[in-house]
């Protein structure tokens, strides 16, 4: 190898080049910019960035059922569903300003990293203008984060967390679903009526940022009806057996047991839960109690049996009879032989209400389409009349409280509604202390490259 | 040239060439055509196949000279990413100190952890190297992430935020990763040649740039005493003990040496994409490496690079094949025909890349046990011996001879 001598002058040299180089300005300017993917040619391709594999696949399959019949639906095919339904009616089945819709989909594996490379490439390979779906909140949060910085309209799919519209909420991110603090405050009047409000609460909760903040909104809640938050443990996702977790809540002297869980994690902790026998156990004279705080079919399919009488909240159900409803079960029922899930609930009416925006707006451009979006009022799309908030692109609309049914009569129909609590009875402020309070803000809208 | 001899050289310039040109060379077919589908020429896949050829070169220097075969080098890539994460979020979003640091910090956790697997070897070492990046998976993934104490951010990953100190950021440069105010993730040119489009990134010619500088060291360091001392490990530790040589510090070496390659890839990647996820750090991103590695030819120069451009290549094309692309191929063909291929097809493709990905493997380590480089030799000896008569097919200098045919 060659010897490498350093002589005084050239290591000066070389520092004091360095340094200018560290201290220069902006030697490259970035030159000006229209909007990233505008679509030119006859067609728009939308991204369906969703779970195909990892504890959220059932859901993220159901996902994409849902935007292959929203797709269909914009261009024409099929009944309609929601089109017709829809308070807003400039979606006439001509695609998005008359460009046919097509999509890219990817595998986000419920991991931040893959599902940030999966959107990457539907923006930069496939021309993505809109990157939707996810199923987890870390995952939304990440693939939001890449579409702010991009400049592309993330609507963003089944995520639950405070964070998504809270402290991580950004000026091109759009949720529909509803968030942890609307489940707390949904379940917590239907919690005290049910179980009175002296109890014990037992917490397994899901490690990372969707269960940190379903847990802080449901011992909030449940501690201002005067209940005890005994113990918080947080589960690893990617755990598939919780028996280890289980037992110690034998002998917590807990009454109810909260499972801050979704999707496989939920379905595995509750079955364990109830192998356990905490079911049939009486604890404090009460009968032991399980709480799921966020629920959805495909998890009470999975859990079977199991999940009978056990109180949760949910975003949609497929009983609802409204109109919007009626016709979205219908026609997702006829292509598909089974009634959707809230998960392909949100993701259709999010794909709806960003072709709709982007026609009220007249353009694709990602500033306009918000614009569009900030503030609009709509009603139709299954949980009656809806605001989409400025100041935290959050969806306003009413909670559903649904528990176990007790004698299912087929076996899509495992869950009933207890009480739809008001839109007015779970609406914050948007600098809530659990949303980022006053420091949280959306930033600015980017357009892109 | 530079102090390599003329094999080297050519084989630089190659890979130089290789490096330049992919945009190029790695969109073949036109936009529009049914074979876009293919095309690998998109900016976030050439910087991978980029950054992962740094980090199989890196972990080839360990295991290509020496042997230990690690399975834990996926912990120095993502320490190496979480580190230049901090930099965005504390000094600015310059990527020198960010990809400074995460060397440094990827070089420091290498001694830790070296200093104690080495202490065994074979596949002790191995799992000591699992366990340790088990380890830091489970504390970047939980334990460092808690509401209270947030280092990692757990399964959101490290992202910067708009309220970040970022001491050294001022107005007028980009939002974005950047050199000196030349954003990562804009292009400098977009060629639109006839129906083909290439895009030429800012970020990827970084990577490139620093690609080709550490296989420059990668061949120096294979061709120095210091790789042969290591080569000398891997034959037979033994015999080097017996002589009175103390092959630890080599080892140690070696391992800081391509934990640092790892930790650049990682600062590299963060510098692309400005988020540190933990399942970076999982065994199966440790696992990958080993088998880009071996999938290109363990020991060789060029093989590791090979190997991650295929490996990365099928995770991103082929797991984005979905049902609806296929009805498109096989359109022509009648329908029940139809359907019945895209049936066949179906589980190769998608969310079944893997599958895929593990029967090639399979067959690669089988029929090609020195890798794609083994490949590219056995073809190359075929083009040149064609048309040039074979001299006398027996080799004279045989011994022991040739056992006859049972015939004879």
């Amino acid at each position: 190898m060659t010897k490498f001598t350093p002589t005084r002058r050239g290591v000066l040299k070389t520092g004091v080049a360095a340094g200018a180089g560290l201290a220069l300005p902006t030697i490259f300017t970035s030159s000006a910019h229209a909007v990233t993917n505008e679509p030119t040619g006859s067609s728009v391709t939308l991204g369906f960035n969703v779970p195909q594999t990892g504890p959220y696949a059932d859901e993220g399959a159901d996902e994409l059922r849902a935007y292959e019949l929203a797709v269909e639906h914009l261009n024409g095919g099929g009944d309609g569903g929601m089109l017709n339904t829809f308070s807003s009616k400039v979606l006439d089945g001509t695609g998005i300003m008359g460009k046919k819709v097509e999509y890219v989909t990817g595998d986000t594996q419920t991991k931040s990293d893959a599902a940030r490379a999966s959107a990457k490439s539907m923006i930069e390979k496939d021309g993505a203008i809109m990157i939707t779906g996810g199923s987890s909140s870390g995952v939304a949060i990440a693939v939001q984060g890449l579409c702010q910085e991009a400049g592309v309209i993330f609507m963003a799919g089944l995520t639950h967390s405070n964070d998504t519209t809270g402290k991580d909420r950004k000026a091109n991110g759009f949720r529909h679903f509803f968030n942890g603090y609307m489940s707390g405050a949904a379940l917590a009047p239907v919690l005290k009526n049910l179980y009175g409000d002296d109890r014990k609460a037992y917490h397994l909760t899901a490690d990372y940022t969707w269960g940190w903040t379903q847990q802080e909104s449901i011992a909030a809640a449940t501690e201002a009806l005067g209940w005890e938050t005994v113990n918080n443990v947080l589960t690893p996702l990617a755990s598939t057996d919780f028996s280890s977790y289980i037992a110690p809540v034998l002998n917590s002297g807990a009454d109810v047991l909260v499972l801050n869980h979704y999707g496989g994690n939920m379905v595995n902790s509750l079955t364990n839960a109830v192998q356990f026998g905490l079911r049939e156990k009486e604890v404090n004279g009460k009968n032991f109690e399980i709480v799921v705080p966020l629920f959805s079919r495909l998890m009470a399919r999975g859990a079977g049996e199991n999940i009978k009488n056990i109180v949760g909240s949910t975003n949609w159900h497929w009983s609802l009879q409204d109109e919007g409803s009626k016709a979205f079960v219908k026609s997702f029922g006829e292509k598909y032989g089974f009634p959707p899930s809230q998960a392909a609930h949100t993701c259709y009416v999010q794909t709806l209400l960003y072709a709709d925006a982007v026609t009220r707006a007249g353009s694709f451009a990602p500033c306009d389409v918000a614009a569009a979006l900030e503030g609009f009022e709509f009603d139709g799309l299954g949980n009656g009349k809806t605001l989409y908030r400025a100041e935290d692109h959050q969806c306003f609309k009413d909670v559903l409280v649904v528990k176990g049914k007790e004698n299912p009569q087929s076996e899509f129909d495992l869950l009933e509604v207890v009480e739809v609590t008001p839109a007015a009875q779970v609406t914050y402020p948007p600098n809530h202390p659990m949303f980022g309070g006053d420091e949280a803000s959306l930033g600015e809208c980017n357009n892109g490259a | 040239m530079l102090g390599l001899n003329k094999k080297d050289t050519s084989l630089l310039i190659v890979v130089a060439i290789l490096a330049l040109a992919a945009p190029f060379l790695l969109n073949p077919f036109p936009t529009n055509s049914a074979m876009a589908q293919f095309n690998a020429g998109y900016p976030d896949l050439m910087q991978r196949f980029v950054i992962f050829g740094i980090f199989a070169i890196g972990f080839n220097i360990l295991f290509g000279l020496t042997g230990y075969l690690s399975f834990g080098h996926a912990a120095f890539l993502g320490v190496g990413s979480y580190a230049a994460v901090w930099m965005f979020k504390l000094l600015s979003y310059n990527v020198v100190p960010a990809i400074a640091l995460s060397v440094v910090v990827a070089g420091i956790f290498s001694v830790l952890i070296g200093y104690v697997s080495l202490r065994r070897s074979g596949i002790y070492f191995s799992i000591l190297t699992l366990a340790f990046a088990q380890m830091s998976f489970a504390l970047a993934y939980s334990v460092l992430s808690n509401p209270k104490f947030n280092l990692t951010n757990g399964e959101t990953g490290l992202q910067v935020y708009a309220d970040d100190p970022q001491i050294l950021h001022r107005d007028g440069l980009p939002d974005v990763p950047h050199l000196f105010g030349w954003a990562m993730r804009d292009n400098f040119l977009e060629l639109k040649l006839g129906g083909w489009e290439f895009t030429f990134n800012n970020g990827y010619y970084l990577c490139a740039l620093i690609m080709l500088v550490v296989f420059y060291l990668s061949i120096r360091l294979f061709r120095s005493p210091f790789g042969l001392m290591l080569r000398a490990v891997k034959s037979n530790q033994n015999r080097l003990n017996y002589t009175g040589l103390n092959p630890k510090p080599y080892t140690l070496a070696a391992f800081i040496i391509s934990g640092m390659y790892a930790g650049l890839a990682g600062g590299l990647l963060a510098a692309m994409d400005p988020l540190a996820g933990a399942e970076r750090m999982q065994w199966t991103a440790s696992g990958e490496v080993v088998l880009m590695t071996i999938l290109g030819g363990a020991g060789t120069l060029i093989g590791p690079v090979l190997g991650a451009g295929f490996i990365k290549y099928f995770e991103n094309i082929f797991s984005k094949i979905n049902d609806n692309v296929l009805h498109q191929w096989f359109a022509f063909m009648p329908d029940g025909m139809e359907d019945f291929m895209v049936f066949i097809v179906h589980p190769f493709v998608g969310k079944g890349w893997h599958l895929t990905l593990g029967i090639l493997f399979m067959l690669v380590v089988t029929f090609l046990p020195g890798g794609l480089v083994e490949g590219g030799q056995r073809l190359l000896n075929v083009i040149r011996n064609r048309g040039r008569k074979p001299a006398d097919p027996k080799d004279p200098e045989h011994h022991p001879k040739e056992t006859p045919h049972v015939a004879e």
